[in-house]
């Protein structure tokens, strides 16, 4: 016991020491995740209010040929402004990127019009630049309207039901919750929390075995009249606690970060609140053994810091993997799920987040089946510690 | 007391150790003594316990380094061939962390490690991390908690060096001392002047087996040469003609 604790004791002070180990465990991890996660969210903000209530300005070629269509898309807060001169300079704004979306009124609209006839109007955008699908949709959704609205207004003159030209009325019904919309893009947050995790370990890991090894100090410590299981289980201890640092900074810059995001704009209520952090630090505890474990073990097969360095970058992405491949497939939660680390720990996050109760079968898997994985990888680099070749 | 028993050692095809035998008595220092690659630095690994050989046995005062390895390293003090310190910690500190990790009685540990510096002439820069010590400095440090636990067994690999004249001569008094306080030191060289003026005992170790195993006398005797130079390179030399 007092080995593991001067194990223990010795790594957190020579860790608290190093500049790089504290820069990825209480910085990189803990400030990465909610600075994407504020950017993203940003983004996702902006383009939603720009969808609904922002002006987009239309250049329009012949506006004088019809009036009342200008006053119409004016209502619909599309500004519009002078086009280029003649059709040709339409078609060649276009392609090259000066408007997303030009619109052109011939001279015999109006005639047109009044005869009955369909009046043509043209609508010069381009189809393969994608930045201008937006406007170019917006554009002729107007147009639709406003075909509908005269096609509306000469059934009643002719005294017939506008309605008829309505046989299916669509009605499309959002099931979401406000708190459930926000599980998509607040699901991702489960990710930057095992990162940050991983990341608060992971200079710990490497020091176990190669960075021991290549500063020399590995053979010495192993003449000392102690068991090498003692050694590695006071390092990896020394790591879990790294590692439960940055969860809990990475948990608690994410509370900060979302209570000043205007997510209400986006209808998401995130189920978030000091409660949450709480759950979440307590579910995500067990992952921390078998993520020090899982990257010392990795670490222990390298022959070098920057070789250990290049595989565990493989390792902080691996946990990835079965969230990746469940949110593509869009699969409820389900019992299996519960047996494979970080994909239980995603799921049942995205639950809480959503606000939904919690199975408490689901959890206890979850707990048990990741704490039985990390002792056992525990005992896998124990084992391995007691290897001749671990010397180099 | 260190006996040494017949032991191999092969890395794959490589066979660094083929049946080394000898003894190292207490009071007394024995030089491990030969070529770069002959097999001392693989030996020595064999007695501190971090290789296990393949063949042959090794105790240290009587405990086997395979069956009994424990008890075997709590008589060792051993100075691996370029041993490395923890950059982050000062002088003291390192020692410190050897001295609980080998049991020390915790209120014993301060006088203990503080006597050990001060045996070792590393007060002016024991409270200094030690990122950025001198190789002499660094080696007295590794020295220092090597024997902070007061072994009765001392193996240095190659301590000398990298050390410049005036780093030599102060770990050559140390050596010394240690030997007059009874202890059994085994140290291994590739320097024959160095082994030639500390050594009572010399094995001369040249392609994995013992060329030759006596005392300076003995040794200039048996080879027939006055000069241990040439007595060194002729012992070598009836190894590599068998």
């Amino acid at each position: 016991m007092r080995t593991f604790l001067t194990v223990f004791c010795k790594e957190i002070l020579d860790n608290l020491r190093d500049r790089r180990t504290l820069a990825s465990a209480l910085i990189m991890g803990p400030i990465f995740g909610p600075v994407l996660f504020a950017v993203v969210i940003n983004m996702s903000i902006d383009r939603a209010l720009d969808n609904a209530e922002s002006t987009m300005t239309l250049p329009v070629i012949g506006q004088e040929y019809a009036p009342n269509l200008m006053r119409f898309l004016e209502s619909r807060n599309i500004e519009v402004v002078a086009g280029p001169d003649d059709i040709d300079g339409a078609a060649n704004a276009v392609k090259a990127g000066a408007h997303d979306v030009v619109l052109v009124v011939p001279e015999g609209f109006a005639e047109q019009l009044s005869a009955a006839e369909p009046a043509k109007v043209e609508l010069y955008s381009d189809e393969a630049n994608s930045q201008g699908e937006k406007e170019t949709r917006r554009a002729r959704n107007a147009l639709y309207a406003y075909n509908q609205q005269l096609a509306a207004m000469r059934l009643s003159a002719r005294g017939v039901n506008p309605l008829i030209l309505q046989p299916i009325l669509i009605d499309a019904v959002d099931v979401s919750t406000p708190s459930g919309r926000s599980a998509i893009l607040l699901g991702m947050m489960s990710y930057f929390f095992i990162f940050a995790l991983l990341m608060g370990g992971m200079y710990l890991a490497i020091d176990t075995t190669a960075g021991e090894r290549e500063r020399g100090s590995l053979e010495p410590l192993l003449t000392l009249p102690v068991t090498r299981a003692q050694l590695i289980l006071g390092k990896i201890m020394a790591a879990c606690v790294f590692m439960a640092a940055s969860l809990l900074l990475s948990l608690m810059s994410f509370y900060v970060v979302l209570r000043f995001m205007p997510l209400e704009q986006l209808g998401m209520t995130p189920n978030f609140d000091l409660g949450v952090v709480a759950a979440a630090f307590f579910l995500l505890l067990p992952f921390i053994l078998l993520g020090a474990a899982l990257m010392t073990l990795v670490a222990s097969f390298t022959k070098s810091y920057k070789e250990a360095q290049t595989w565990l970058s493989a390792v902080l992405i691996a946990p990835t993997l079965p969230i990746l491949i469940v949110s593509i497939l869009t699969l409820r939660p389900q019992l299996e799920f519960m047996f494979v680390p970080s994909l239980s720990q995603h799921l049942i996050l995205v639950d809480m987040i959503k606000n939904e109760p919690l199975n408490g079968l689901h959890v206890a898997i979850s707990v048990c089946s990741t704490l039985a994985i990390g002792a056992l990888l525990t005992w896998v680099c124990a084992r391995l510690y007691r290897r001749e070749g671990l010397l180099g | 007391m260190i006996k040494v028993d017949g032991i191999h050692k092969s890395f794959g095809k490589v066979r660094a150790v083929r049946g080394v035998s000898f003894e190292a008595p207490d009071g007394k220092i024995t030089g491990l003594l030969g070529p770069n690659g002959a097999g001392k630095s693989t030996t020595l690994r064999v007695l501190y316990t971090v290789l296990k050989p393949d063949q042959g046995t090794a105790n240290i005062d009587g405990a086997d380094v395979v069956t009994d390895s424990l008890a075997a390293r709590k008589n060792i003090g051993a100075l691996p061939h370029g041993a490395g310190l923890y950059p982050h910690l000062s002088a003291r500190e390192n020692i410190v962390y050897y001295a609980n990790l080998c049991g020390i009685d915790k209120s014993e540990v301060d006088d203990r490690v503080a006597a050990i510096i001060q045996l070792l002439e590393i007060e002016e820069f024991a409270d200094r991390r030690t990122k950025g010590f001198s190789q002499g400095q660094r080696t007295k440090v590794s020295l220092a908690r090597a024997l902070v636990h007061d072994p009765r067994n001392v193996i240095l690999d190659e301590p000398t060096n990298g050390l410049d004249v005036m780093a030599t001569r102060s770990l050559r008094r140390l050596i010394l001392k240690l030997k007059d306080d009874g202890r059994c030191i085994l140290f291994s060289s590739h320097v024959m002047q160095e082994v030639a003026a500390l050594c009572d005992d010399i094995c001369i170790i040249a392609n994995g087996q013992v060329a030759i195993n006596d005392s300076i006398k003995g040794i200039r005797e048996r080879t027939g040469q006055e000069n241990l130079e040439e007595a060194f390179v002729s012992a070598i030399q009836m190894v590599a003609e068998e």
